[in-house]
């Protein structure tokens, strides 16, 4: 009995010795630089004056009287929320894609992971010159057929579109750069879970006289509906916590116009000087992730189940 | 109709294809153009109107230091996975097989740290980098990174050690080996296609950081790709457009070529740590 008994003690001690390295250093600089980041929203730190004075809630009150963070909020949630509808869809069809047979497959597989395994600033630069103001050859390609650049035309008679220039073109830019570089990791997410499919299930279906179609919405889809959910947050994170496409595309503009919350805390914190008020704006970030997480461990608890 | 599904099949996968790379076949026409054929809106930007240059690619290397921020990358990258591994290993060893009542919730905290944006830390980590000295030093990345990486990775791992038959190590132990011999000798290399998809992964991340790498780092020697290629080829508003193009398609073409390779293996990673984790 000892036997036994010193054996669990020393499974204990080990789980965590090898815990322990792992703890400490998520503790050491993920927990503690929270806690800085939560404190420095109290204070009245700037990068000028590095001095620590507890000010309350006044960077916070600065920061809700500022339209443009209520712009940057109201953007990150629009960015967030289409980027996501069509990460989902383009994704599910991509996996579709990806798990089916035919010649050359490896070849495409490359092709569509090349978004996602691109670092995000070397991706968002391609797009950068892809909607140049003037060199744009997706312009170009529209006077070509005549829908840009004559009287009359479609899309109006000036010689460019000015994605990056216009609002509202702007905004759509944005989230067709966040859908196209993150749908192939919901796509790969989603494959992960069509693979999980038990073989059996799809075959008694198909059996049973199930069309293609019928099989999707009605084996399929419901079968991996976790790990749809699963993709749909971590695209929706990736897109919430993203600054990276704001910052190269239109820096925020035009007229803070594509400005999200990231990157108003950056400008704020780090370029304005104002780190108590960069990192409220940062800190407002948190409840709403939060809230993400919970509903990603509840997809997850789904998948525990099955 | 199995005829017209193959169409289909083939039709989707060309599209997607074509979506997804469009981007990087045009930086691959644009970066050997010269700056006549380039800067003129009349020109068909989709063929050479003008013989193709090196001259951008030559500048990337000999002006922008382009060799220093892929070296710097390449280090960087390979330091974090090697701490991300000898961390994150036994950590999800110990959820996935120690058997600990509380293994369930600690393995989904941790996976929740991995939620935790750098947007909301990166202020108050340069206040650390900056009292440990380690300002405008690349070594700073080699640090903060793992934080990162670690969670995500302990997340993978778990999925693949618990497809290891408990039986294996439990022979190893009857064979006289320690638990902690059992673990490294037996268990550690079956983990392999798990070890190879953290790598990868782990190295993707570490590659595609930005705001780490912008608010740390300054010097040009020291910059990483992520950073250096979009600060040091945009002078204002002059933008080197061949060498940036050239730049892109250089460091995507190899790293998805990698990613490719360990497709698999990181899909069969996901699965079991989503569904068994």
């Amino acid at each position: 009995m000892t036997g036994v008994r010193r054996i669990a003690d020393r499974e204990g001690t080990l789980a965590w010795l090898f815990l322990m390295p792992s703890v400490v250093y998520i503790i050491a600089l993920v927990g503690l630089p929270f806690i800085l980041a939560v404190g420095f929203a109290l204070s009245d730190v700037t990068t000028g004056d590095p001095s620590f004075d507890f000010v309350g809630v006044r960077n916070f009150d600065a920061i809700f009287d500022d339209p443009v963070f209520w712009r940057s909020l109201g953007n990150t949630f629009m960015f967030t929320g289409i980027s996501m509808v069509f990460i989902v869809i383009f994704g599910k069809v991509l996996a579709n894609i990806l798990v089916a047979d035919f010649k050359g497959k490896w070849f495409v597989r490359f092709l569509i992971l090349l978004p996602w395994t691109t670092p995000v600033t070397l991706g968002a630069i391609s797009w950068l010159w892809l909607l140049d103001s003037i060199f744009s050859p997706i312009d170009w390609l529209l006077r070509q057929v005549g829908l840009l650049g004559e009287q009359g035309s479609l899309l109006g008679n000036g010689s460019n579109m000015y994605w990056l220039g216009e609002p509202g073109l702007a905004m759509g830019s944005v989230i067709a750069v966040h859908v196209w570089r993150l749908t192939p990791l919901a796509a790969v997410i989603m494959m992960a879970g069509l693979v999980a499919i038990p073989r059996d299930l799809e075959e008694a279906a198909r059996v049973d006289g199930a069309g293609y179609w019928r099989r999707m919405f009605e084996v399929t889809i419901p079968l991996t509906l976790p790990v749809i959910a699963v993709s749909a947050l971590f695209g929706a994170i990736f897109t919430f916590t993203d600054m990276a496409v704001v910052d190269v595309l239109t820096n925020g503009g035009p007229n803070n116009a594509t400005q999200v919350l990231t990157s108003w805390a950056f400008f704020r914190g780090i370029d304005g000087g104002d780190v108590g008020q960069g990192a409220a704006v940062a800190l407002f970030l948190f409840p709403l992730l939060l809230a993400a997480a919970i509903a990603i461990l509840r997809a997850v608890r789904k998948l525990e189940v099955r | 109709m199995y005829v017209l599904r193959r169409i289909g099949v083939y039709a989707l996968a060309i599209g997607a294809a074509f979506f997804c790379a469009a981007p990087f076949l045009w930086s691959m026409i644009t970066a050997f153009k010269q700056n006549r054929d380039l800067y003129n809106p009349i020109n068909n930007p989709f063929v050479f109107n003008r013989p193709a240059t090196s001259d951008h690619i030559i500048y990337l290397f000999t002006k922008a230091a382009f060799g220093t921020f892929a070296w710097n990358t390449l280090w960087v990258g390979i330091l974090v996975v090697v701490i991300t591994l000898a961390l994150s290993l036994p950590a999800a060893y110990a959820l996935a097989r120690l058997d600990r009542p509380w293994a369930g919730w600690f393995g989904i905290t941790i996976f929740l740290v991995y939620l935790v944006p750098p947007s909301l830390l990166f202020l108050s980590l340069s206040r650390i980098v900056v009292g440990l000295g380690l300002q405008d030093n690349t070594w700073s990345l080699v640090l903060i990174y793992p934080t990162i990486t670690i969670p995500v990775s302990i997340w993978l791992l778990i999925g693949f050690l618990k497809a290891v038959p408990r039986d294996i190590e439990e022979q190893a132990m009857v064979d006289g080996y320690s638990r902690l011999g059992a673990f490294w000798r037996a268990v550690v290399p079956l983990t392999f296609p798990g070890i190879v998809a953290v790598i990868v992964f782990a190295f993707t991340l570490t590659a595609s950081e930005f705001i780490y790498a912008l608010s740390f780092v300054s010097p040009s020697t020291e910059k990483v790709i992520s950073t250096g290629v979009p600060t040091e080829l945009v002078r204002g508003d002059v933008f080197f457009w061949q060498s940036l193009q050239a730049a892109t398609v250089m460091v995507a073409l190899p790293l998805a070529f990698v990613f490719n390779l360990f497709l698999d293996k990181f899909i069969a990673g996901f699965t079991q740590g989503a569904v068994k984790g």
